[in-house]
């Protein structure tokens, strides 16, 4: 610890205590700006994504420059800028799930939900992503379908599943 | 704890483990778990329990077991059977027929005399689904963290990297350069701080050797890194790993608690006036951090973008200090290297690329999984004795190897040793280990645009041959599987490889033509099969 770091007891002016978890993760690096891509990874646990207002205060707290901290955010894939749908469908697209059929399966989700992968369903129930590889090639084709892995995905399987979220009545507000 | 209190507390767990008659251990590596390794383990509990076998039995969460298509796996003792496809429900009948009644379930069983099993060589993987991948104590009871003791305790730094320069050992990550010429650059800079770092950002679509040796032995890759640490001057180590690897990620945490407990890492580490701490640090989606400037600015809290080299990191690294930079792999083969001694590593494989390979077997292949293989073995021997050859029905066309940056292996070549040169004269890499099956049914210049794509999507855009290069490249294939390219158009697909090859600023774009040039050269009449006339494109 060091003399420049500045006081973080109080709490955020909105309230919110999700700025708590934060604020931990930005003490336990000292505030060191090398940690940047460590407090990002904690602020998109904690509030999903990474909004304009929680990149301007990492910005600040770590004193970086916000076009450095929006710059590393856009750089990485994992980083969401947008709020992601109740569910989340990630797909792999390693080469062994591809070679099995990934962009079949790919073809018809998308057809299901409307929407391209990258994107979220307009009623924001479900977001369809991509990863590079999950490394679980042995099962392939391989989705990660709301954190969990779904190894050996039919289309009738991944189907079945949008199905379900695209016609799950809303919760409750 | 010193050396006396390490072989104690080793001594204490193996005399533990002596007090169990049978053992279960269920692999729950990510592949396993996906098949549902998890219910099978808190089956096989439940079940102890009810037969009131919870003293005599002992049920242990291993790391991979290497036939990941046939998960979740289980290893029981006595008699060290390994059963397959382990739902819940198998688990009952194994703990009423083989743990009660004494005979092994037949209809669970795999026949581990098959060459899957008996052509390998395990030395990354020796402890894989075999030892507790969660507890420090399971790898001390394998005689881990010894060779760290030895290091410290009985050797100069110098003689630590003599003995890694005397096994011939290389890095595992692809490039095969000598990982003891590497260490010694660094050892020979002055410096006030020097740091280690192990690049664990497995982005090779296909390739998943890291993240097995990461759940499944996590200590391993720990101790490889405190030794590389002694033997440079490093007092700071940093594993860079991938976000997509989250099980990876949580051993990872656990073993560095452990270890730092244990005070086998930390200061004055085995109570040497040795100290060396390890952080984690996890990436956040980037190919190109696995080129290792890229990492090493990643690291550094910025964006992963890499820069020419030299300087190379061994003199000017992380944070503009002296870095040694190695592969998963590779750390995992330091420790028996320096317990076991240099000569005995020289001695596995072919005289110049020493040891074993880790690499992992999927696409249209039966035995899709893991596998170590000594260096220098046959590809005919990997596909069809191991790989047990393409699903019924089909018939072997390549093997891609090197992912976005290496080449597909026609059947011609089937008989090519797989080392680090014969790989690269026939215009693929060993790269880090993934190995993916094409069968008959594999369009190769759809392969080509698929890799392409790839490298269109995760370049970094800092040099401009590989941020548009790759762009056009793609259009052209693009353009090509959609039937509508000319005889001009393949014309200029391989003069823009070729300058795409030869201009960019880091091992990504300079690669990435290779998946292209490589079907180009052997699969080339499957590119002239969808040309257009001139004239109608």
């Amino acid at each position: 610890m060091t003399a420049t770091q500045p006081p973080r007891a109080a709490a955020h002016p909105s309230g919110d205590k999700r700025f708590k978890l934060l604020d931990r993760a930005i003490n336990l690096h000292q505030g060191d700006g090398h940690a940047l891509i460590e407090v990002l990874h904690t602020a998109q646990n904690v509030f999903g994504f990474l909004e304009d207002d929680i990149l301007l205060y990492i910005a600040h707290a770590l004193k970086r420059p916000l076009s450095q901290v929006y710059g590393v955010a856009t750089f990485y894939h994992y980083f969401r800028l947008k709020p992601p749908g109740r569910h989340t469908f990630v797909l792999c697209q390693g080469t062994a799930c591809y070679v099995k059929g990934a962009p079949a399966l790919q073809q018809a989700v998308e057809r299901r939900c409307g929407v391209r992968f990258g994107q979220t369903t307009g009623d924001g129930r479900v977001s369809l992503l991509t990863a590079r590889c999950v490394g679980s090639c042995g099962l392939a084709p391989v989705a990660v379908v709301d954190e969990q892995m779904a190894p050996k995905l039919s289309e009738a399987d991944a189907l079945a599943r949008l199905e379900r979220w695209l016609t799950e009545p809303e919760p409750a507000p | 704890m010193n050396l006396d209190e390490l072989r104690d507390a080793a001594e204490a767990e193996r005399s533990r483990q002596a007090g169990f008659t049978g053992r279960v251990r269920c692999c729950t590596a990510s592949g396993c778990v996906a098949s549902g390794a998890t219910e099978s383990c808190e089956a096989f509990k439940a079940l102890l329990a009810r037969h009131g076998l919870t003293d005599q039995v002992e049920v242990i969460p291993t790391g991979c077991m290497g036939l990941c298509g046939q998960g979740p796996l289980v290893t029981v003792e006595p008699g060290e059977v390994l059963y397959q496809q382990v739902t819940p429900a198998v688990a009952e009948t194994i703990v009423t027929g083989h743990l009660v009644g004494g005979a092994p379930v037949a209809a669970a069983m795999v026949d581990t005399t098959v060459p899957f099993f008996t052509s390998q060589v395990r030395i990354v993987n020796e402890h894989s689904g075999r030892i507790d991948a969660t507890r420090i104590e399971g790898y001390l009871a394998a005689g881990g963290y010894e060779a760290l003791a030895k290091a410290v305790g009985e050797m100069q730094p110098g003689a630590v990297i003599d003995e890694i320069r005397a096994s011939g050992l290389r890095g595992r990550g692809g490039g095969g350069y000598p990982t003891g010429l590497k260490w010694a650059i660094t050892r020979k800079i002055e410096a006030d701080q020097k740091y280690v770092v192990c690049n664990a950002d497995e982005g090779d679509p296909g390739a998943f050797m890291d993240r097995s040796v990461l759940e499944s032995d996590p200590h391993r890759v720990l101790e490889g890194m405190a030794i590389a640490g002694y033997a440079v001057g490093a007092s700071q180590g940093y594993i860079y790993v991938r976000a997509e690897y989250p099980l990876a990620i949580e051993r990872l945490k656990a073993a560095i608690r452990q270890a730092e407990r244990h005070g086998v890492l930390g200061n004055r580490l085995l109570e040497s006036g040795f100290s060396f701490r390890i952080d984690l640090r996890v990436g956040a989606g980037a190919f190109v951090c696995g080129e290792e400037t890229a990492l090493l600015r990643s690291i550094e809290g910025r964006r992963g973008r890499p820069h020419p080299r030299p300087p190379y990191p061994s003199e000017a690294g992380l944070f503009g200090k002296p870095t040694v930079i190695n592969n998963v792999e590779t750390f995992a083969n330091v420790a028996p290297i320096i317990a076991r001694g240099g000569a005995w590593f020289a001695g596995i494989g072919t005289p110049k690329s020493a040891g074993t390979k880790v690499f992992a077997l999927a696409g249209k292949i039966r035995n899709t999984g893991l596998i170590e293989v000594p260096m220098g073995i046959a590809l005919r021997t990997i596909v069809f004795d191991i790989g047990g050859g393409t699903p019924e029905g089909t018939t072997f066309k390549a093997a891609q190897t090197g992912g976005p940056s290496g080449g597909c292996i026609p059947a011609a070549h089937l008989d090519l040793p797989v080392d680090y040169e014969s790989l690269q004269a026939v215009g693929s890499i060993m790269g880090s280990g993934g190995l993916i099956v094409m069968d008959s049914t594999s369009s190769m210049v759809d392969v080509a645009r698929y890799f392409m794509e790839f490298s269109m999507d995760e370049s970094c855009g800092k040099c401009i041959p590989c941020r548009v290069g790759t762009v056009q490249l793609h259009g052209l294939l693009d353009k090509l599987t959609r039937r509508e390219a000319t005889a001009a158009d393949l014309a200029l697909l391989e003069e823009l490889c070729v300058m795409v090859k030869e201009t960019s600023l880091c091992g990504l774009g300079q690669a990435a033509p290779n998946p292209v040039l490589s079907t180009l050269r052997f699969f080339r009449d499957e590119y002239q099969a969808v040309l257009q006339p001139a004239g109608e494109g």
